[in-house]
């Protein structure tokens, strides 16, 4: 067995509220699983739990054969896990390239300055931010600042990446700039990616396998082709039993 | 590396000023400079808090405080030497520092701040109650003490020299930091403590060295002010209103410059030094300062060298 991380019937409730409830999922070296659900299905929760940010009630995530549950972030950090922000979170009095220095020398690749600066660098300009670099964070672009969470992730060498939609509230040209880094990131260097996204088709076309969360529950988990078939997805989800059809004509 | 930078040679030339100046100008000088010093040294470790991890420290002045009493103690009662003592004072205040900070730094906010000032009040209480240390008369030093360093008026001078290489070491240790990778983490901290402990920053462990670091010059100055001042007492030392004029100081010049705090501790000893001497502003400049204070916040959030940033890009260049 290789499993890079293994989740086990994790559970959170928040005052009395089921936010996830006894979910439980594996992902490979090298693999994309998407992670779909509506509004306050408990995706985000998912992430937070996984990523230590707060302590699951129940169960254990287990990464690379090592129990990482309950652990603070930054040791979570140190075992190769990055992750991104929904809203996003950039050090705004900082410079882009100051922000993704950081991700550097304090990921899971404990850099020194001069290689961390040198490695910030080259990600910035595989997400695109080059001519950007000297701005301060808080003057990018909403775009922008989902790159520059992105890059910050990428810098320290992970070997997990979680997402949590990078790709909400960008046009489609920036929408379609954003899933070609996210290919380079797999083609490069072949880390595992988590992702949650509501654009279904960048969903379907990215991931490997695809979970969908429902109320905190796992409703159904397959290739994006069973996934989009499943009954109770459509009617929970999707809301169109020919939609699987149309995205993948797309 | 530090050593190409201009700024490493401003620092220099600071020093070599303060060491001169008193020497050219006589005892009037040293006397206005050995207090700017001392301002500049609480501004400079304040900074290391405020200005480089966004954690407002009301308190700083409880290192100077204690250091003083420390060493003091260590002088008159054990007789131990002037160096001995600084060392000594330096290293214990750095160590209940390193420890308080592990526990009142899980604090945040306005709930940090709050705890700092208790800290202050309950050292001071200890330290008023605590017969070895004078009680609340405090420790007078005998003349004997400042007879290995010469007699009295000798051992003022080294007092002072020995003050402006603690003001040095303040100023290489600013800009060390600044320019490090533990103070890329520190200001991490600084703009999202949440962002960078996901991005792997280690901050209640960062967060607790610094409060330590800021700690160390503070106790050391306070035990030179106090042994040239020759006496210590509670009230003096653990002063409140010197602490919050350190954050008045550190708001004048920038909080999170080196330049900046140095400036601000500098310019407000001078500024102090015109008020107290005025006849019109005698003890009034604290009725200034707080003004002052609501000025910059409102006006000037960066200070002279954030306001100065703003505008000119060559600035922000040289001046760290």
């Amino acid at each position: 067995m290789s499993r890079l991380m293994d989740v086990q019937n994790v559970s959170k409730h928040f005052s009395g509220v089921k936010a996830v409830n006894d979910v439980s999922f594996y992902l490979d070296p090298g693999e994309i699983l998407g992670l779909i659900g509506p509004n306050g299905a408990g995706k985000t929760t998912l992430f937070n739990l996984v990523s230590g940010v707060i302590p699951p009630d129940h169960g254990r995530v287990v990464m690379r054969g090592e129990d990482i549950t309950g652990m603070a972030p930054y040791h979570v950090v140190d075992r190769g896990l990055a992750r991104t922000h929904q809203i996003v979170k950039p050090l705004n009095d900082m410079t882009v390239l100051d922000n993704v220095t950081v991700g550097a020398c304090f990921g899971s690749e404990k850099m020194g300055l001069k290689r961390a600066r040198e490695k910030a660098l080259s990600v910035i300009r595989m997400v695109g931010l080059e001519d950007r670099r000297n701005l301060l964070a808080n003057q990018l672009t909403i775009a922008g600042k989902k790159r520059l969470e992105v890059a910050r992730a990428l810098a320290g060498n992970p070997q997990l990446l979680l997402l949590d939609e990078v790709l909400a509230g960008l046009n489609p040209t920036e929408v379609q700039g954003m899933i070609n880094v996210i290919r380079t990131i797999r083609e490069d260097s072949g880390i595992a990616i988590l992702i949650i996204e509501h654009l279904m088709q960048a969903v379907m076309n990215l991931s490997d396998r695809v979970m969908v969360l429902n109320f905190g529950s796992t409703l159904a988990t397959g290739t994006p082709e069973e996934v989009t078939r499943h009954p109770q997805v459509i009617e929970a989800y999707l809301g169109d039993p020919d939609m699987a059809e149309k995205l993948m004509r797309k | 590396m530090m050593i190409k930078r201009p700024f490493f040679w401003m620092i220099v030339a600071t020093v070599a000023v303060f060491a001169i100046a008193p020497l050219v100008g006589g005892i009037g000088v040293r006397e206005s400079l050995f207090l700017a010093a001392i301002y500049m040294i609480l501004a400079l470790n304040l900074n290391f808090m405020i200005g480089y991890t966004g954690y407002v420290n009301f308190g700083s002045i409880v290192f100077f405080g204690l250091g003083g009493t420390l060493g003091i103690f260590a002088i008159t009662v054990w007789g131990w030497p002037l160096w001995a003592a600084l060392i000594g004072a330096g290293v214990v205040v750095a160590g209940l520092a390193l420890l308080l900070g592990l526990g009142i730094l899980r604090l945040r906010g306005a709930y940090f701040a709050l705890a700092t000032i208790g800290v202050v009040e309950a050292t001071k209480a200890f330290v008023s109650n605590f017969d070895p240390f004078g009680g609340s008369t405090g420790m007078y030093i005998s003349f004997s003490a400042y007879k290995p360093l010469g007699g009295a008026r000798e051992a003022l001078w080294v007092a002072y020299f020995l003050l402006v290489a603690v003001l040095g070491i303040s100023l290489l240790l600013s800009f060390w930091i600044k320019r490090s990778r533990f103070g890329l983490g520190l200001f991490a901290i600084r703009e999202d403590e949440d962002a960078a402990m996901v991005l792997g920053v280690k901050a209640p462990l960062f967060k607790a060295i610094i409060y330590s670091v800021s700690s160390v010059l503070p106790a050391i100055a306070g035990v030179l002010f106090f042994f040239k001042n020759g006496v210590i007492q509670p009230e003096q030392a653990f002063d409140l209103t010197l602490s919050i004029e350190a954050i008045v100081m550190l708001m004048l010049g920038g909080q999170g410059t080196v330049i900046g705090a140095a400036l601000g501790g500098f310019a407000y000893e001078q500024f102090r030094g015109y008020l107290l001497t005025s006849s019109t502003f005698s003890s009034f400049h604290l009725v200034i300062a707080g003004a002052l204070l609501l000025l910059i916040v409102l006006f000037a959030p960066g200070g002279l060298i954030g306001w100065a940033h703003e505008r000119w890009a060559i600035t922000r260049k040289v001046l760290e």
